[in-house]
């Protein structure tokens, strides 16, 4: 058996003694002897050795793809080095939550510095410490807007699936309700908006790019929801954060998203990183852990977790939210990839994305799949598909290719900056023999 | 220090990207921001060498005893962190076909069957990234089974007032009446008070035990039946399984629904604040209400199923799937012998700690504890008017992080000392005689430990001033 435990028998018995205890059981005399168990039905204990045997056999029957055309919600970026090295640290690794200040400087400076990139993203004036990923922090967005007279969530049905079903789980949960804004031709029904906003609306999401990849007109839908009132959320992929205008330029009150193609790997859908940016007005509704800029007591500059007054080990059962943890480790990838980036490589990492998917999207229009929607589009788009979606993924399969999600009876197609023009062709061309184009 | 923003250069910079190899398609002028992106401009080598600065700047568990309390800051195994990042888990795409992804729907269905097992469950969702957010999905559960009942009355949960914070926050995030319980002078739950609060209106009780004062509630059969008789539920805090597991199953102490913290009781490494993993686990009445996407076994391999009358999701796709490999990898490690061996020595450190320190400090509560045990510091401060908070900054000096503070909420001037099982007797020895110094320092020296601490990376920070004028972002 393997054990982490490092006291020897000999060492325990001196223990126990010490105590004044005659065995390990004396230690559980307060449970009742009828509940107790005597072992644990479980196989034995293995060697480090073995243990790896082990899970490698277990990861051997996952299939990695060497070439992914798929996106939604989960993006294939290519992630520096310094990012690994910087986040395998054991001290940053370890560490818990920044509760002692004085002695978690690196952690809390790493956060203050995350918030403020997560600021600079969005344009937005204050951020959180981020939160469990972006469908939770949406979901946590909504709950911010909501106010005694104004409780309905407005969401944009072009938002991702699995971010509108998170609101809807938290919405329902506290009994509030959430309406979903018809789509049309792939973009948010700006009418449908129109139509739905009303004085008991406290809030509207729209995702940008949508699930379709489409650039919404942000800022338009932006001055329908505050010209009626209520809060515009908006949540945006970070990579196209570096060429698109902010949601602030687009008048959102809370900006959130998915800080995974920051550097964080697929890993099977987590841990990913939910970031959270606000206004100034709606600044002491955030939810979670913020860092704040303060002076030790001689007078240097030091960094604290601030701002509790609205959490949940405060004020209990009326705090702004129940979250406890953030996603430390998360932010702290997206920091060092947003430093190792800097400006320039990521718009032209954003560049790259956008143009090699409107190069494969030509490409695969050419082998049968056309585009399903008019419309600006940032790396990820939707086709066609001339036969079952199914035969068409499992050739590429065959090839070592994850191809694009069938979705709505045609297929979402992602292209990053990690494709190469080599690969598009190589999609393009197992496409043509598919479709007999 | 510098702020990476501080350190950057105009012109500085990463070489990343190859130049782009298709014609480049530029977005149209209107939909591009206008406002300038600041990023740092660094080179690899200031990046590396700021981030290696930060690191001397924070405390590990590598770096030393950790003994924070309701947290379980065991050690973290390195074999757990490399299997977590074999290309075979960390580059599968979570939308990948089921037949390419066996692999990871075996680890959550493996991972669900050794947890079940421990904690007497039937079934087991690890949607939930951390505990509070398991909380949230377990009262979830508990609320749909109600209604499913057309039992549409209950709408109260019960909590001790002993509770951690999330429990009530949780509470109120699911809709329900938060009903605070007060606790008997044993730190336990008063039966008495129990029966008045549980009615035809009780959704349910939520309970840690061993509670948050380290002592096993032994009217745990009585307490969970008062319950049930009510009509109610039981829900486990699992914050504390570290002192049990192996030994007694909540199952069996009568609870319904438990969230677990495998950053804590299964050693995942806690990354400064997450990303942790709350897998919730239920008996068969609450199973048809799990969240989407259970993993289970299909005829020769695994398949993703959608329970019957789920609740939804609490986030996207399926929790934090590398937490839950590195889990994994520890379950195999310890086996079953390993997880009782682990629980049965966090408790004989505890209690050894204790013995060492019961007649310097005064110890909350009588008795043999658990996995961590309460010193109150009220004599200290009424006397010498030393708080808990500059004894925990004085141990800053000695390279100790401090014992959680203020909390239980019912014991004044709280310090919650939780070592793990994985420490050795002479780093519990030298912790207590780190202790005992401090506390015979604050009898002849108290200012010094309103000084303290005076060898970390800075003094006290002034809290009152971050919170009246809150900046949150650098100003460029």
């Amino acid at each position: 058996m393997g054990s982490y435990v490092p006291t020897t028998k000999e060492e325990r018995r001196q223990m126990l003694d010490f105590i004044g205890l005659a065995s390990m059981d004396d230690l559980y005399a307060a449970v009742p002897a009828s509940m107790k168990i005597d072992h644990v039905n479980l196989p034995d204990g293995k060697s480090e050795l073995e243990v790896r045997g082990m899970m490698e056999e277990i990861a051997g029957k996952n299939r990695v793809f060497p070439t992914i055309f798929r996106g939604a919600g989960a993006y294939d970026h290519y992630i520096p080095s310094i990012v690994k090295s910087v986040v395998s640290k054991e001290t940053f690794l370890t560490a818990y939550t920044p509760y002692q200040a004085e002695i978690s400087q690196g952690i809390l400076q790493s956060i203050f510095e995350f918030q403020t990139m997560i600021c600079e993203l969005t344009g937005m004036d204050a951020a959180n410490a981020s939160v469990y990923d972006g469908a939770s922090a949406a979901a946590e967005a909504a709950a911010m807007c909501r106010e005694r007279r104004r409780t309905k969530t407005l969401v944009s049905a072009a938002a991702h699936p699995m971010v509108i079903r998170t609101v809807q789980t938290y919405c329902e949960a506290s009994g509030t309700e959430v309406v979903l804004v018809p789509v049309k031709d792939g973009k948010t029904d700006s009418e449908a908006l129109v139509s739905l906003l009303d004085d008991s609306c406290a809030c509207f999401y729209l995702q940008q790019p949508n699930y379709y990849g489409l650039i919404e007109d942000a800022a338009a839908l932006g001055e329908l929801v505050h010209q009626k009132g209520a809060k515009y959320m908006m949540g945006i992929n970070p990579i196209a954060a570096a060429l698109l205008k902010t949601p602030a330029e687009c008048g959102a009150d809370v900006a959130v998203g998915e800080g995974q193609p920051l550097g964080m790997p697929l890993s099977f859908g987590g841990p990913y990183l939910g970031f959270m940016a606000c206004t100034q007005a709606m600044m002491r509704r955030l939810p979670g852990r913020i860092v704040g800029e303060t002076a030790d007591t001689d007078g240097e500059r030091a960094f604290v977790l601030t701002l509790q007054a609205r959490e949940q080990h405060i004020r209990r059962e009326k705090a702004s939210s129940n979250i406890c943890s953030n996603q430390a480790l998360c932010a702290m990838t997206a920091s060092v990839y947003l430093a190792a980036m800097g400006a320039r490589g990521l718009r032209e990492a954003a560049s790259q994305c956008c143009s090699k998917a409107h190069y494969a999207a030509a490409a695969l229009k050419r082998a049968g799949f056309p585009l399903r929607y008019q419309g600006d589009f940032f790396h990820e788009f939707v086709t066609d598909s001339p036969v079952d979606a199914e035969t068409v993924l499992k050739k590429l399969e065959a090839y070592g290719i994850l191809g694009g999600l069938p979705i709505e009876g045609g297929i979402l197609w992602c292209v990053t900056e990690k494709n190469t023009r080599a690969q598009i062709d190589r999609l393009a061309e197992l496409l043509k023999e598919v479709s007999g184009k | 220090m510098n702020l990476l923003f501080e350190t950057s250069r105009e012109g500085h910079g990463c070489s990343i990207l190859p130049p782009c190899d298709v014609p480049v398609t530029s977005l149209p002028e209107t939909e591009l921001r206008r406002k300038e992106l600041r990023l740092p401009q660094l080179a690899e080598v200031d990046i590396s060498r700021h981030y290696s600065a930060l690191e001397r700047r924070a405390h590990g568990v590598n770096n030393g005893f950790y003994p924070l309390g309701s947290c379980t800051m065991k050690y973290n195994p390195k074999i757990n962190d490399e299997m977590a990042a074999l290309p075979g888990f960390a580059g599968i795409h979570p939308l990948q076909p089921a037949h390419t992804v066996q692999g990871c729907l075996e680890v959550l269905a493996t991972a669900e069957q050794y947890l079940c097992e421990i904690t007497g469950m039937d079934a087991m969702t690890f949607q939930p990234a951390a505990g509070a957010h398991g909380e949230l999905t377990g009262l979830l559960l508990i609320k749909a089974y109600h209604q499913s009942r057309g039992d549409t009355g209950r709408t109260k949960i019960i909590v001790p007032d002993a509770a951690h914070g999330t429990n009530p926050a949780s509470a109120a995030m699911a809709g329900f009446t938060v009903v605070n319980v007060p606790s008997n002078d044993k730190g336990c739950v008063d039966l008495e008070k129990l029966r008045a609060a549980v009615g035809p209106d009780t959704a349910g009780l939520m309970l840690t035990n061993p509670n948050t004062v380290g002592i096993f509630d032994e009217a745990i059969l009585e307490i969970t039946k008062i319950v049930h008789d009510a009509g109610g539920l039981n829900y486990y805090d699992g914050a504390n399984l570290n002192a049990v597991m192996g030994v007694v199953r909540p199952g069996d102490m009568g609870f319904d629904v438990i969230h677990l913290n495998l950053h804590k009781t299964f050693s995942t490494p806690h990354g400064g604040g997450g990303p942790g993993s709350g897998p919730v686990g239920c008996k068969q009445l609450l199973a048809d209400f799990l969240p989407l996407y259970y993993a289970k076994k299909a005829g020769d391999g695994y398949a993703f199923v959608q329970p019957a009358q789920s609740v939804g999701s609490v986030k996207a796709f399926y929790g934090n799937f590398l937490v839950v490999v590195r889990a994994l990898a520890y379950l195999f490690t310890l086996g079953g012998d390993g997880v009782r061996e682990a629980a049965q020595n966090a408790v004989l450190n505890a209690n050894y700690l204790r013995e060492k320190l019961k007649d310097t400090y005064e110890v909350a509560f009588d008795g043999i504890c658990m996995h961590e045990f309460v010193l109150t510091l009220e004599k200290l401060k009424k006397e010498q008017d030393v708080s808990a908070l500059d004894v925990a900054k004085t141990l800053l000096d000695h390279g100790i992080h401090p014992p959680t503070m203020y909390f239980p909420l019912i014991v004044h001037e709280a310090l919650m000392v939780e070592p793990t099982e994985t420490e050795s007797r002479e780093t519990l020895d030298a912790a207590a005689e780190i202790f005992r110094s401090v506390y015979e320092q604050a009898l002849r020296d108290p200012q010094s430990l309103h000084d303290a601490p005076t060898t970390a990376p800075v003094r006290r920070p002034d809290e009152v001033a971050a919170a009246r004028n809150p900046r949150l972002r650098y100003q460029f």
